[in-house]
């Protein structure tokens, strides 16, 4: 039973991670219905952004937990900023080009961020300091869950719920809501669908810097490429929950998480990929749309 | 007089025709021929040419003391260009000029294909660089020894470390799906299974660059394994080996010449502390290797190539044993390998039945305050 938890737990906490990603690519998606393939970069530019700010701090001789803040703010601070200046570059004058060659765009900035994150830092792994400390009241349970873990459980949940509450409750939830059904009626309406979308950007970016900062101080290292297959996963989350649903987004990466680390843990670690495509494929086949899509009649 | 001077004539003639006999019957007797085989020209030529150079300075070194057995020693270098079907010409015309032991050849594959040849005549032939492990391992080549460890050599060294000094019973032996660390991981279990004071208890690869390993590092304590050996590089170590220790598991860590790399110990900081890795074994202090070095600097003008050293080795050990067995028997010289030592830059050295070299290859090395340490 033991053994089940701890599965059961780090499945939760890799669904965690993908999530926070995964949440960028749905929410991109619900409202231009473009697939941004440079978000896995901007989780990858939260990451570094965090470190830097880490090493400075630390030489300055702060307090753990206050760098951990601080770092965290400024890494969502500059993914945003990341997020934002992509869209601007990379997807805006592309509004009303042909969706392929909004796709093609994406695939070429996140090549370009990965490249010039190597050419900027460096090649290398590199260590990314354990900020949060060892809780003492955990030491029982360490060997099932660490605090770290603990961490990354109780943010992602925190980062729901706001962003739950953005959505729902606020001016600019509405706006994000009415844009993602229909563009040309929203803006019939009085809204600013550029200022929309930025925000959405902005949003999105910031989430999957969280989930960068954690994410890195889990495993404690961190290169240029950690964005790529983050990114593939957390798409293929974002896919298997419905792309364009934010409850499916979150849904599907759980699903995988679980899927992954149960694959692993009863199966064999081999074939860890080949059950989470696996699931993949057959959700794909029963329901078309994800989980939670909804089933659009009048687009192909 | 006319008459005389025929005759003198006939005489010079019979003379210098006895001269030039006893010449060349003297040439077959009184030189060793040595066969430098390898690739020579071709793509890996680069792997090749330093065994030339090396056999070069070992020769001009004895020959210039008096040569072995007090005979001069010649080089025959032939190429084959790392290919099989090139090498077994090569091996057929270094027999034809009456060779007497080869030093060669570099690639594995080459290496089996003339091996047979030297085989059916008794000639010795020893590689400075063929790692394949069936070439000694199978026995079918009685006449082959190596200056360079096996491809198993790791494994081997792994496994004997984790069940004789660790006491290991249960080893989990997991890879990163790559050519390099699989073969490795294979060999491992293959040598585990062999032993009955341990077992496998768990044979997995991981995918290399997840996200996180937290469900193989709970499998890895499920089995209760004892030690885990890992085949792969310094990334995925690392991210397995903190995730372990963070989940406060005590298991040994015990990796490859992939992980014994300083990265793995800047990104895993504490953590690396105590992790086992094999590595070559360390020659940059040994005098005979700084003056072989030295020497190659001084008569081509450059560092040393690829397996340099390892050729450097195995000519002074060829002749080493000619000169202990007294002749260039099959059977004596065979015999001084096995038993008489060498000194050569890759250390003290001699070769054990199936004709590796002991004395070369890995070492266990462990972390200790931040810097791997060989273990003794």
């Amino acid at each position: 039973m033991d053994y089940f938890l701890e599965l059961f737990l780090g499945g939760l906490t890799r669904g965690s991670i993908y999530a926070l990603i995964a949440l960028g690519y749905t929410m991109v998606y619900g409202i231009i219905e473009l697939i941004n393939f440079a978000h896995g970069e901007i989780y990858m530019i939260g990451a570094f952004t965090a470190l830097i700010v880490i090493s400075v701090l630390t030489l300055m001789g702060m307090n753990t937990v206050a760098i951990l803040v601080i770092a965290g703010v400024i890494a969502v601070i500059y993914s945003s900023a990341y997020g934002y200046t992509v869209e601007k570059i990379a997807y805006k004058p592309l509004r009303n080009a042909p969706r392929l060659s909004a796709l093609i765009s994406a695939i070429g900035m996140s090549l370009f961020l990965q490249n010039y994150v190597l050419l900027a830092q460096t090649s290398d792994f590199l260590p990314f300091p354990n900020l949060v400390p060892d809780f003492e009241f955990m030491e029982p349970y360490a060997h099932i869950i660490g605090s770290t873990e603990i961490v990354i459980l109780l943010t992602t949940a925190v980062v729901m719920v706001l962003l739950t509450f953005l959505i729902k409750f606020t001016t600019i939830g509405k706006a994000m809501r009415a844009a993602s059904q229909d563009k040309t009626m929203a803006m019939l309406v009085g809204i600013n669908v550029n200022r929309v979308i930025s925000v959405t950007f902005v949003v999105g970016s910031a989430t999957a810097a969280i989930g960068g900062v954690l994410i890195a101080s889990h495993v404690g290292m961190i290169n240029f490429y950690i964005g790529f297959i983050a990114g593939i996963k957390a798409f293929v989350a974002a896919v298997l929950g419905g792309i364009g649903s934010i409850p499916g987004a979150v849904l599907g990466s759980f699903i995988l998480g679980w899927t992954e680390s149960f694959a692993t843990g009863y199966v064999s670690s081999d074939y860890e990929d080949v059950f989470a495509f696996l699931f993949l494929v057959l959700i794909l086949i029963f329901r078309p749309s994800g989980i939670l899509g909804r089933t659009e009649k009048n687009k192909v | 007089m006319k008459r005389c001077y025929g005759k003198a004539c006939i005489t010079a003639i019979a003379v210098v025709c006895a001269l030039i006999l006893m010449t060349s019957a003297g040439i077959a007797a009184d030189v060793i021929k040595l066969g430098v085989a390898g690739a020579h020209s071709g793509d890996l030529a680069s792997y090749g040419i330093p065994s030339v150079k090396a056999a070069e300075l070992v020769v001009k070194d004895i020959n210039a003391k008096g040569g072995v057995l007090g005979r001069e020693v010649v080089l025959l270098v032939e190429d084959d260009v790392c290919k099989p079907e090139v090498a077994t010409n090569t091996a057929t015309k270094l027999l034809s000029q009456g060779v007497d032991v080869v030093m060669g050849h570099i690639c594995s594959g080459a290496t089996k294909a003339a091996l047979a040849i030297y085989k059916a005549e008794n000639i010795i032939c020893m590689s400075p660089s063929a790692t394949n492990p069936p070439l000694t391992q199978s026995g079918d080549y009685p006449n082959f020894y190596r200056t360079i460890a096996s491809d198993d050599a790791q494994a081997r060294l792994e496994v004997d470390y984790a069940i004789n000094v660790l006491k290991a019973k249960k080893i989990a032996v997991l890879h990163d799906k790559g050519d390099y660390g699989k073969g490795l991981a294979e060999f491992a279990k293959a040598f585990i299974e062999k032993d009955s004071r341990a077992e496998v208890v768990l044979y997995e690869g991981v995918t290399p660059g997840a996200v996180d390993y937290s469900a193989v590092v709970q499998k890895i304590k499920r089995f209760k394994a004892d030690a885990v050996i890992f085949g792969g590089y310094h990334p995925e170590a690392s991210k397995i080996v903190m995730q372990m220790r963070k989940k406060r598991m005590d298991t040994a860590f015990i990796s490859d010449d992939g992980v014994k790399d300083d990265t793995f110990i800047k990104v895993a900081g504490a953590y690396a502390e105590g992790v086992y890795a094999t590595g070559p074994k360390d020659t940059s202090k040994n005098p005979l290797a700084i003056a072989a070095t030295e020497a190659h600097r001084k008569a081509y003008g450059s560092d040393p190539g690829a397996f340099f050293l390892n050729a450097y080795a195995a000519t002074q050990a060829l002749l080493n044993a000619i000169e202990k067995a007294g002749s260039t028997d099959y059977e004596k010289v065979s015999q001084a390998l096995k038993t008489e030592y060498v000194e050569t830059p890759l250390g003290r050295i001699k070769f054990d039945e199936r004709g590796d070299a002991i004395g070369i290859g890995f070492s266990i090395y462990q972390v200790k305050g931040g810097v791997y340490i060989e273990v003794r």
